[in-house]
């Protein structure tokens, strides 16, 4: 029973690593890098730094890398009044609600993948739940 | 091809400047260049200016102004949250050497500041406040009166630029929450409101007593509208007449590419200097000025397809610079330091663009524009430059220093603000 327990434990972690280190596919980044060029690049800037004051970085922050939720949210919604590490930003994020779910998964994925980030895909799937989820 | 030829122009310009100073530098030996770089504080000058480095690195530093008794007053804007915080300093000038500090105090962010009347005028994004000077130093700092209060600050464009008439009136620029009044602001596809209910309190300037206390909307009075937001301003006593300068929208590329491509919209709209009249209306969110058509267009978001022009009539500027260079601070020079040129021009520190992505930055100097009788009589010239630390800017992050504030010392001199570092170096004319 208690090494069942350690299997599934061992599966578990195995299963965790190996998603972490996904490499996302070559023509999801190419279209999310085409729609962070027409969509985002203006505000974040071409590097993902952001501008101080204005728009936030993009680069190893818990918002981009951290729960997809939150992340995804913010694009759905928009957002301003937002303080990143102790940082006073004064321009509003717009929302791009108007983007398809499968659009804002490949530049998501893109976000994390860039810039010397590294994080597990977005799929368009978790992008139309965070939609549903803000319908209720 | 007006661009072109506005570009061509600007790149001769830049050309003949940096063979000038390649000219000049190639000549010297290397230990004199060194020392050159220390004695301008890394700025370039014109012709027999030389600059000095006052404060290195203060903060936040958005206006300064200098009081006759030779103490420098520094607005600075909160950038962290953080406690122990003051959005006032005072230092006391001790002419090319550095200044040491008096006193800081205020706990709120924001821009303006003013000396008039023996009074120290500061403004938080919300509020004026006012501080009696005695032999130019502040009596209460802990008690200020409150002149204006319960302004708009909604964090976009919310700094509150501040000048005073000679007939004890406030003009307080109220920027607008907004970049062009869309429905949804910076959506792309979001239609622009008419009419727009954002210039009831804000996209404007607003003009109340400068003796009065709490004052707000209702006592005060909007003096001229259709402007975005202000930063620069000043009242220009010889003309009785306010100058503002105006930081033109964004986002015409990135909203509209089938109607400007990548280049006209890192040069599209005109940054504008303007004279206003009470009464006055910059056209803002429903057109904005084509420095290369010389005339208004209107606005996408309002049914303009790049060409079409409103069909309303606005207040023309007196002066256009290309996109995005953010004109912050406006100062008609009145001092005897400079040449007889200088006198009664204005200088503007541009702190530089954002908007102007993926194409490189640009601005990051301290622009002269010659005037007389109140008009412009020639094309804006670059003053001073070399904030920017180096040449290509991709990020604006990437610029050394990015200019925001100008002060005319008693003797003439020229003080220049910047909010990256918190620099602030004097600028002397001595002909040498």
């Amino acid at each position: 029973m208690k090494l069942k327990s350690i299997i599934i434990a061992l599966v578990v972690i195995t299963a965790t690593i190996s998603f972490s280190s996904f490499q996302p596919k070559p023509d999801v980044m190419e279209r999310g890098k085409k729609l962070y060029q027409s969509e985002c690049l203006a505000c974040h800037q071409a590097d993902g730094r952001g501008v101080s004051r204005l728009a936030p970085t993009l680069i190893k922050t818990p918002w981009v890398l951290g729960d997809k939720k939150t992340l995804i949210d913010i694009v759905l919604n928009g957002v301003s009044g937002l303080e990143v590490e102790g940082e006073i930003f004064y321009n509003p994020m717009p929302d791009h609600s108007r983007l398809s779910d499968k659009e804002i998964a490949d530049v998501l994925t893109f976000v994390r993948n860039s810039f010397g980030n590294k994080a597990s895909a977005v799929s368009a799937d978790e992008v139309k739940q965070r939609r549903l989820a803000k319908k209720k | 091809m007006k661009y072109l030829q506005l570009s061509r122009n600007a790149a001769l310009a830049a050309l003949s400047l940096v063979a000038t100073i390649s000219f000049a530098k190639e000549n010297d030996p290397p230990t004199k260049k060194l020392a050159d770089e220390i004695k301008n504080a890394g700025l370039t000058l014109p012709k027999g200016f030389s600059a000095e480095s006052v404060v290195d690195s203060m903060g936040a530093v958005r206006h300064i102004v200098v009081d006759k008794s030779g103490i420098l007053y520094a607005k600075l804007e909160r950038r962290r949250v953080a406690n122990g915080w003051t959005g006032v300093r005072a230092l006391q000038l001790n002419g090319n050497a550095k200044a040491t500090e008096l006193s800081g105090f205020g706990d709120y962010t924001g821009t303006g500041i003013l000396i008039k009347n023996n009074y120290l005028y500061a403004s938080s994004n919300s509020e004026v406040f006012r501080y009696k000077l005695v032999d130019g130093k502040v009596q209460n700092p802990n008690q200020p009166e409150v002149i204006v209060t319960g302004l708009i600050d909604k964090r976009q464009h919310a700094s509150k630029s501040i000048a005073i008439d000679d007939a004890d009136n406030l003009y307080v620029n109220i920027g607008a929450p907004s970049n062009v009044c869309q429905e949804r602001d910076r959506v792309k596809g979001s239609p622009g409101m008419t009419p727009c209910p954002i210039l009831d309190s804000a996209g404007g300037i607003w003009k109340f007593s400068a003796s009065k206390q709490k004052q707000s909307y209702a006592e005060g009075k909007r003096y001229a509208t259709g402007l975005r937001n202000v930063v620069g301003l000043d009242w220009n006593s010889k003309e009785n007449a306010l100058y503002v300068t105006v930081h033109g929208r964004d986002m015409l590329f990135q909203h509209f590419p089938e109607m400007f491509d990548q280049k006209l919209g890192a040069e599209l709209p005109a940054e504008t200097m303007y004279k206003l009249k009470e009464g006055d209306n910059a056209g803002w969110p429903y057109a904005f000025w084509d420095q290369g058509q010389k005339k208004y267009i209107l606005s996408p978001e309002y049914g303009g397809d790049g060409k079409k022009e409103p069909s309303q009539k606005f207040t023309p500027p007196v002066m256009d610079f290309p996109g995005h260079l953010a004109p912050n601070a406006l100062l008609f020079y009145t001092g005897n330091m400079f040449p007889e040129r200088y006198k009664n021009g204005a200088f503007i520190a541009f702190r530089g663009s954002w908007n102007r992505a993926p194409e490189p930055q640009s601005g990051y100097f301290i622009v002269f524009v010659p005037f007389e009788k109140g008009k412009p009589t020639g094309k804006w010239e670059i003053f001073a430059e070399g904030f920017k630390g180096k040449e290509l800017i991709i990020n604006p992050n990437d610029a050394l220093y990015r200019p925001c504030g100008l002060a005319q010392g008693p003797d003439g001199s020229l003080y220049i603000s910047e909010d990256n570092k918190g620099k602030i170096w004097r600028v002397t004319y001595s002909g040498q």
